[in-house]
């Protein structure tokens, strides 16, 4: 069958995380968890993170997401080491979707906010 | 010619462009599109005909509740129904099975058990978990067995006196299956069970007769039969409506009220409460009509051919795996892409215009059984073609390793 030519789907951050996320997997000693789906489509996100003085040190996640959500975590993951508590619930749908560098259409807005409402879920 | 050369010019949404590309709607088993016929009899009937029905002793009130009780009839009649009192009007499948699980969850006793099956929407689950709730009763499930059919051992052995009612899915939204409904009802009954069976897949695409099925309630949608949104349907057999001591009040289901009591009106008005979608049961009579000017005979053949073919292409390209019966089938196709998650298939296909649904489908349990998140589903209807299903299967050969 001949190939077709698609229009590019995602933006290359949101690509190349889904390919090679840099933060996905188990972090032991973790010390504050948190997990959650979507119930619109079932994916599921697992935040791990590890507090040290208030402030997390290392983050990870796990689950089962699309590409958007995924790229999500992963880049929530990396946002979030290093900050405190209070700079880490700061974060938002806008850093997220600054650092994935696209606009992404209100039917998958929940792909982008379920690691960042795990996250808080996680800290709270 | 064609069914879909037929009918395509009727339904004017279909000219849409979609991201550039003339749409391909393979979504209709979440709902169909609607023949101009539908949308033009709902228009008049609001233009000419609206007010309340059964109430009003005035012109327009008797031409809306002649139009709203011929609509009972046409349904009567399009699914074999005995006689015009079993068809009641409900807002939707969901609606019509919570009917019943509420009613007949008022009467299950501690050690009631009510059996479902692994394949079940949300809607056919989810009501009877409500029902069973605080009642010491509980809810068993038949699993399936091979490409995701019903464990018919497994039935027999799941049934018991204790079983109140079995539900089940006549056809599954998800793997196409087609469960033979008359066989389970004769299970069913050798215990004294009730029989619901959740009709939305199967209305809109297979000829119908209630009294061939035999079983006690079926439930299906308007809005999935080229009908409107806000509409369903819910079949009881007569004695067993009679038998259904009603669970909602309100007007319409009364005949005579005190302000602490009330006597029930008969039936089907005693399910009925409250001011019905009367536009949506006009549109649903005009969609009747469509369906029965193509004959559901060839309906079923016609999309029954679209998803085999479909099957066919889709399973023959690497990397995919195609769910659930692979030649007896309904008119769904749900399949999963090596290195894709469902919804980025689903946006992939979206900027080709092709519309397919992804996720789980309101039916879990049935993913965790076929081991993934969700799937990707093609399904159709009587304005599909041949050539629309080749464009999804090319569409999915050229989606590459990963989005």
């Amino acid at each position: 069958m001949i190939s077709v030519t698609r229009p590019v789907l995602y933006s290359e951050a949101i690509r190349e995380r889904w390919r090679r996320p840099r933060f996905r997997g188990e972090l032991s000693g973790a010390t504050a968890i948190a997990e959650d789906v979507n119930p619109l489509c079932g994916d599921r996100v697992r935040m791990q993170l590890t507090l040290d003085n208030g402030r997390v040190s290392a983050a990870r996640f796990a689950g089962d997401s699309c590409a958007i959500c995924t790229a999500s975590a992963d880049v929530v993951a990396e946002l979030v080491q290093g900050r405190s508590r209070a700079e880490a619930v700061a974060l938002g749908a806008a850093d997220v979707l600054g650092v994935l560098q696209a606009d992404v259409r209100p039917t998958r807005m929940r792909c982008v906010t379920l690691p960042i409402s795990v996250l808080a879920k996680a800290l709270s | 010619m064609m069914l879909d050369e037929q009918t395509r010019r009727d339904f004017p949404i279909l000219a849409r462009i979609v991201n550039g590309r003339p749409l391909v709607y393979l979504d209709s088993a979440a709902s169909s599109q609607k023949p101009r016929s539908v949308i033009e009899a709902m228009a008049r009937y609001y233009e000419t005909s609206h007010a309340n029905v059964h109430r009003s002793i005035h012109t327009l009130g008797e031409e809306a509740t002649e139009l709203y009780e011929i609509a009972r009839d046409r349904v009567q009649r399009f699914i074999g129904a005995g006689a015009r009192e079993e068809i009641v009007f409900t807002r939707g499948t969901t609606d019509a099975i919570s009917i019943v699980a509420e009613a007949i969850g008022r009467t299950l006793r501690p050690g009631d058990e009510i059996l479902v099956t692994d394949m079940e929407h949300h809607s056919n689950l989810v009501p009877w978990q409500v029902a069973v709730r605080d009642r010491g009763a509980r809810i068993r499930s038949v699993p399936l067995v091979g490409e995701g059919i019903l464990d018919l051992t497994a039935v027999d052995r799941l049934l018991s006196e204790r079983t109140r009612v079995f539900a089940f899915a006549h056809v599954s939204n998800v793997l196409g299956t087609i469960n033979p409904v008359a066989e389970l009802v004769t299970r069913a009954r050798r215990v004294g069970a009730l029989t619901l069976v959740d009709g939305a897949q199967a209305v809109p695409h297979l000829p119908l007769d209630m009294s061939a099925l035999g079983c006690d309630f079926y439930a299906f949608s308007a809005h999935k039969m080229l009908g409107p949104t806000g509409l369903g349907v819910l079949y009881g057999r007569r004695s067993v409506l009679e038998s259904l001591e009603p669970a909602r009040g309100g007007s319409e289901m009364i005949k005579e009220v005190w302000v602490d009591r009330a006597t029930w009106n008969d039936l089907p008005w005693r399910l009925e409460p409250g001011t019905p979608p009367i536009a949506e049961t006009v549109g649903l009579t005009a969609a009747i009509e469509y369906l029965e000017k193509l004959g559901m005979e060839r309906v079923r053949e016609h999309e029954h051919a679209l998803a085999v073919h479909a099957v066919e292409l889709l399973s023959a390209i690497p990397g995919v795996r195609v769910f659930g019966p692979r030649r007896e089938r309904g008119a769904v196709v749900s399949f999963a892409v090596d290195g894709w998650h469902p919804h980025d298939v689903a946006a992939a296909l979206d900027a080709e215009g092709i519309a397919v649904r992804a996720g789980h489908h309101c039916a879990q349990p049935l993913m965790r059984w076929c081991g993934v998140v969700g799937t990707s589903r093609a399904s159709f209807s009587v304005y599909n073609s041949v050539e629309e299903s080749a464009l999804l299967a090319h569409a999915v050969a050229g989606l590459g390793a990963a989005p």
